[in-house]
């Protein structure tokens, strides 16, 4: 027996997920946030620190977007296999086009990536599906800011430069952004897979709750390593130099091809967003 | 901290160093990648421009909506290297400051040292914290392109701090050399 979802509910969730995400900065970005001005050297970082902190609240209170790059609508849908949508991408398309206008967000997605002309409402989302057990759908909505996505890479290392060369790409990632990406950063990998792969890897990574290690433990180490090299680049809140680039590193594998060590880095701001509902 | 009038004058521009902080209150002109294309397009036409940079400051940024009873939406900077390629035209024309975040390019610092202008940033992703410090907001020209459409803004006690002043110093390489550990390329 399969289980319906109504569309409508979906509608509803996405919309709301949507405008919330970009109006809560959530829980674990705060704390992560607060600790880091607890933390940072330097007096300008400091006080960087202290006025993210103090947008996040206006955000919240005065329901504003935090920033007004609202981001490139990313979706990602766990659907059970037991459960039933009608019309899932009609139905998240739907909720971000109603959670942009009820939002208040700004509209900046282009049709075609050559004549640049915007949709107007945000749409279409990118939609990642994964079927997995049971009867119910997980959606995590992470809108995504240019500034950035702009500064993300990937790789196509050779199995022989190891975990070396792996550190050394990531913190070569960070390093070139500088302060474009809107420092303290939380810093996506993908380590594995292939070309397509590793770069859905290094996104997954970033819905980790902000500093949450990696279960595994060869993961976790891999982590703290490249933590402690990105602290040192000096780059600090919103580049302006300091000693809090980064406020996590996630890394996510998965099974890779004996010639291929893929790496993906994907750099995501101080204002990391993403909200999630199981219906 | 500096409270600083707008708009600039040379001397004033003279007295600022990399890492000085400001707070500016006056006229922004606000425009991002599409609104500096049609300028620069205008300018290669010879045609007259919807706002004259002679003397003035422009902020990238494009601004979420409104909601009910506000002037503007989030309205923090957006990343200023997109922007390099329109610099010189305009600084041609008298633009003596550019508002945004991030590094600019080589050739566009050489081309603010060579026109005497200077580069300033404010914090980006504090949308909803700069938003309040907009009073006055209109479209000047191209509102067809919705949140990339030419602004005019009025601010008070806006803050930034200076990135590339007129000595050619930058703010970004000297802060992150200066919290810069051993083993580690600035």
């Amino acid at each position: 027996m399969s289980r319906d979802i109504p569309r409508a509910a979906v509608v509803q969730a996405v919309a709301d997920l949507f405008r919330r995400a970009n109006q809560e900065l959530g829980a674990d970005m705060v704390a992560a946030l607060e600790a880091a001005r607890g933390e940072e050297a330097s007096p300008t970082g400091r006080r960087v620190l202290e006025q993210i902190l103090e947008n996040a609240r206006l955000a919240r209170t005065e329901g504003l977007p935090m920033c007004q790059d609202t981001g490139f609508p990313v979706v990602f849908a766990f659907l059970g296999e037991d459960a039933h949508v009608d019309d899932l991408a009609g139905a998240v398309d739907e909720g971000i086009r109603r959670g942009t206008a009820a939002g208040y967000l700004r509209a900046s997605v282009v049709r075609h990536p050559l004549d640049r002309v915007n949709t107007g409402d945000n749409t279409p989302a990118l939609l990642h599906l994964t079927l997995v057990a049971g009867d119910r759908l997980r959606l995590a909505v992470t809108p995504k800011g240019a500034g950035s996505e702009n500064m993300s890479r990937l790789a196509m290392l050779r199995p022989a430069d190891g975990e070396e060369g792996i550190v050394d790409f990531v913190v070569e990632t960070v390093r070139a952004a500088g302060p474009n990406p809107c420092p303290p950063l939380v810093v996506g990998v993908g380590i594995g897979s292939n070309f397509e792969g590793v770069a859905l890897l290094a996104k997954r990574a970033l819905l980790r709750p902000v500093g949450d290690p990696s279960p595994d433990p060869r993961l976790a180490a891999l982590e703290r390593r490249i933590a402690a090299r990105v602290r040192d680049l000096g780059i600090g809140p919103a580049g302006f130099g300091g000693t809090v680039t980064a406020l996590a590193v996630h890394a996510e594998a998965g099974p890779t091809h004996i010639a291929s060590l893929p790496v993906a880095v994907n750099i995501s701001c101080h204002a990391t967003r993403h909200a999630e509902a199981v219906l | 901290m500096r409270q600083v009038q707008l708009p600039f004058t040379r001397e004033v521009l003279k007295e600022l160093a990399a890492g000085d902080e400001l707070y500016l209150t006056g006229t922004l002109y606000a425009a991002r990648d599409a609104a500096h294309r049609r300028l620069v397009e205008l300018i290669r036409r010879g045609e007259p421009l919807p706002f004259d940079p002679a003397g003035q400051t422009v902020y990238y940024v494009g601004p979420s909506p409104a909601p009910p009873g506000r002037i503007i939406g989030a309205a923090g900077p957006t990343t200023s290297y997109r922007m390099d390629p329109y610099l010189e035209p305009l600084l041609e024309r008298g633009l003596l400051a550019t508002i945004g975040k991030g590094r600019r390019g080589r050739e566009a610092r050489q081309a603010m040292l060579r026109h005497g202008a200077v580069y300033l940033a404010a914090v980006g992703g504090l949308g909803a914290l700069l938003s309040q410090r907009i009073r006055a907001v209109e479209v000047v020209a191209f509102p067809e392109l919705g949140t990339e459409a030419l602004r005019r803004m009025e601010v008070a006690a806006f803050p930034v701090l200076v990135v590339n002043d007129l000595a050619g110093r930058d703010l970004y390489e000297e802060g992150a050399v200066r919290y810069l550990r051993e083993g580690e390329a600035p």
